[in-house]
């Protein structure tokens, strides 16, 4: 029982980190309907930037808001100079596939091939004791944090006129421009804001899994996975498919260490056996 | 008249290139030295992934980021079979490639009915759902060390195929075999129909066909050509490792059909050579390989987005317009 509860709430935990990761992802796609390859990269920014900024002023805060503001405007800058020219969504993909295999060797060329880790703030260091069972607080934040964003991000999406244009051009592209909604404008805020989002889940991650090369195309999967599952472009979608990957990913390398990936497989195929769409997917081919 | 002409300029460039090319790989490779041999050999092997890859993006219409599964599927039987139970070459080739079938038969379950960026996305994480096997399952695969010491075949003919000549003569049958057959394959009315649906696929699913068949099918061929590519390569390197997998292999792949030009058989065999041409010329100087992919890529996208083929055209046909 003991093991079942602390697997849930690592599981949980992990969904919160994929939640960030996510949304920002079903963003981009439900506004400038691309999958963002360079996802992943950011994510791997994020802690890499947010490490350094760490390592330089020895505050937690300091490195989240380091990490995640620098690559939401790399992001912002991406999306400008480099994907807003093609009309096309093809180029866009291929474009950020180029960017993830740049961003991956600076990384390397910048922070070298060893694992870094990364301390939890001060205060959050501490375990919690509940019966039997003992829990990294830090692991509790995350997902509090999680929460809080995904709070947030329907408060903006649903209750401000920004939510409501960006919600505009979801639905219709050309009917938002035509009612004076600058979509080219959203398109790049919410290129940014998923970069930022990104970012952010990297450095909230790093007290659990560190800092290392590769965690890009890791986690890139996984989140992939969590859109496929819970369906483009919503972001209740992202939610309740990072639950859903996140437990199961969880379970799967506990109890089947030698096949962790391939648990991921069976979830994936009953999902698009009856949904190929995911669960609250937009529609659209 | 104009266009009677530069039709003709294309063509005859087009039979020079392949005579060329034919030339090349027929008769140079005994005076060449070892190195440039074993990069020819890698060059026409991945060719071959290029190749069938190009099945699916250039003809079908669907981007595959993960079809470097099946490559790994092939070459990891191959080097199961061969090293562990002690089977010939002909059974661990053909268990090879009936593997990738398989597995192609399987994923397309889950992607023929997709298509853009979903299609793209669960491919790529299919790909990794095999590159967490050939990592993770550790008394199968090997883990991260992987298998190594995998025999050259020995077909029971007088030469061995452990001197490079023979085998590179061996891989460019097989990869003249592969070009031959995705030729006729794509030609035949079955091709001409992927064709249909990579322009629309509604419109083809109005004229009577079942689209969803057609791609599925497709979808297996295509697994089928990677998987011999596959083969070739645990023969050809005597190792596998979850690298032979990984997404930046899976990604190279995609390189190699995007700069070669989708749509043309030729275009990605000759974008295979030139990356693999560079991977080999680089790694000599420099660590920095993706990052120079990654460029590559950018620059091909900005500079060259109907690949080398399309170049190639744009430039014979020049002093027509």
């Amino acid at each position: 029982m003991d093991f079942f509860i602390i697997q849930t709430l690592s599981g949980i935990s992990f969904a919160a980190v994929l939640f960030l990761l996510t949304s920002g992802l079903s963003l981009i796609f439900g506004v400038m309907n691309i999958v963002n390859i360079a996802h992943g990269s950011y994510y791997m920014l994020g802690g890499y930037i947010g490490l350094s900024a760490y390592w330089a002023t020895h505050n937690f805060v300091i490195g989240l808001l380091a990490g995640a503001i620098s690559v939401g405007v790399l992001g912002s800058l991406m999306q400008r100079f480099f994907l807003r020219k093609y009309v096309e969504h093809f180029p866009q993909v291929l474009m950020t596939m180029g960017f993830a295999l740049i961003f991956r060797d600076l990384a390397l060329l910048i922070w070298g091939g060893d694992p870094f880790s990364f301390p939890a703030p001060e205060f959050l260091q501490a375990s919690i004791h509940l019966g039997g069972v003992v829990f990294p607080s830090y692991r509790l934040f995350v997902v509090l944090i999680s929460a809080a964003v995904a709070f947030c991000l329907w408060l903006f999406n649903e209750k401000t006129s920004y939510g409501a244009q960006l919600r505009a051009t979801v639905d219709d592209k050309e009917m938002a421009a035509g009612m004076g909604i600058n979509v080219p404008l959203v398109s790049g805020m919410t290129f940014g804001l998923g970069a930022l989002l990104a970012a952010f889940g990297g450095v909230v991650a790093a007290p659990f899994f560190g800092v290392y090369a590769g965690a890009d195309f890791e986690i890139l999967p996984l989140a992939f996975l969590v859109v496929i599952v819970g369906g483009m472009g919503s972001l209740k979608g992202a939610a309740v498919g990072s639950i859903l990957v996140g437990l199961v990913d969880n379970f799967g390398k506990a109890l089947f260490p030698d096949f962790s990936y391939f648990t991921l497989f069976l979830p994936m195929a009953i999902v698009l056996a009856i949904r190929p769409t995911g669960l609250f997917g937009v529609k659209r081919a | 008249m104009r266009t009677v002409r530069g039709l003709m300029t294309e063509s005859r460039m087009k039979i020079i290139g392949l005579f060329a090319a034919g030339v090349l790989l027929l008769a140079f490779p005994p005076f060449l030295p070892s190195y440039w041999l074993t990069i020819l050999n890698q060059m026409l092997i991945f060719a071959v992934l290029a190749m069938s890859l190009d099945l699916l993006m250039g003809y079908t219409g669907l981007a595959s980021f993960g079809h470097c599964a099946f490559f790994g599927a092939s070459a990891y039987a191959v080097a199961i079979l061969s090293t562990r139970y002690g089977s010939g070459f002909v059974v661990s080739a053909l268990c090879g490639v009936f593997a990738s079938v398989v597995l192609g038969l399987i994923f397309g379950f889950l992607v023929a009915h997709t298509a853009g960026v979903y299609f793209l996305m669960i491919t790529l994480a299919l790909g990794m759902v095999i590159w967490g096997l050939a990592f993770r399952w550790v008394s199968m695969t090997g883990g991260d060390n992987g298998i190594a010491g995998i025999p050259r075949p020995d077909l029971g003919l007088p030469i061995s195929f452990d001197d490079p000549v023979s085998f590179y003569y061996f891989t460019l049958i097989v990869f003249l075999a592969a070009f031959v057959l995705l030729y006729l394959f794509v030609r035949s009315p079955f091709g001409q129909s992927l064709l249909g649906i990579r322009e629309s696929e509604s419109r083809m699913r109005n004229l009577g066909y079942n689209t969803w068949l057609h791609k599925y099918l497709a979808y297996a061929v295509a697994g089928a050509f990677s998987g011999v590519s596959g083969v070739l390569w645990a023969l050809y390197n005597g190792f596998v490792s979850p690298m032979d997998v990984e997404l930046t292999s899976s990604f190279e792949a995609f390189l190699m059909v995007i700069l070669g030009g989708a749509g043309t058989l030729a275009g990605p065999a000759l974008g295979a050579g030139i990356i693999v041409f560079l991977k080999n010329f680089i790694s000599a100087y420099t660590q920095r390989w993706l990052l120079i992919l990654g460029a590559i890529y950018v620059l091909t996208i900005l500079y060259a987005p109907g690949g080398l083929a399309e170049l190639v055209k744009r430039i014979t046909r020049r002093p027509e317009t």
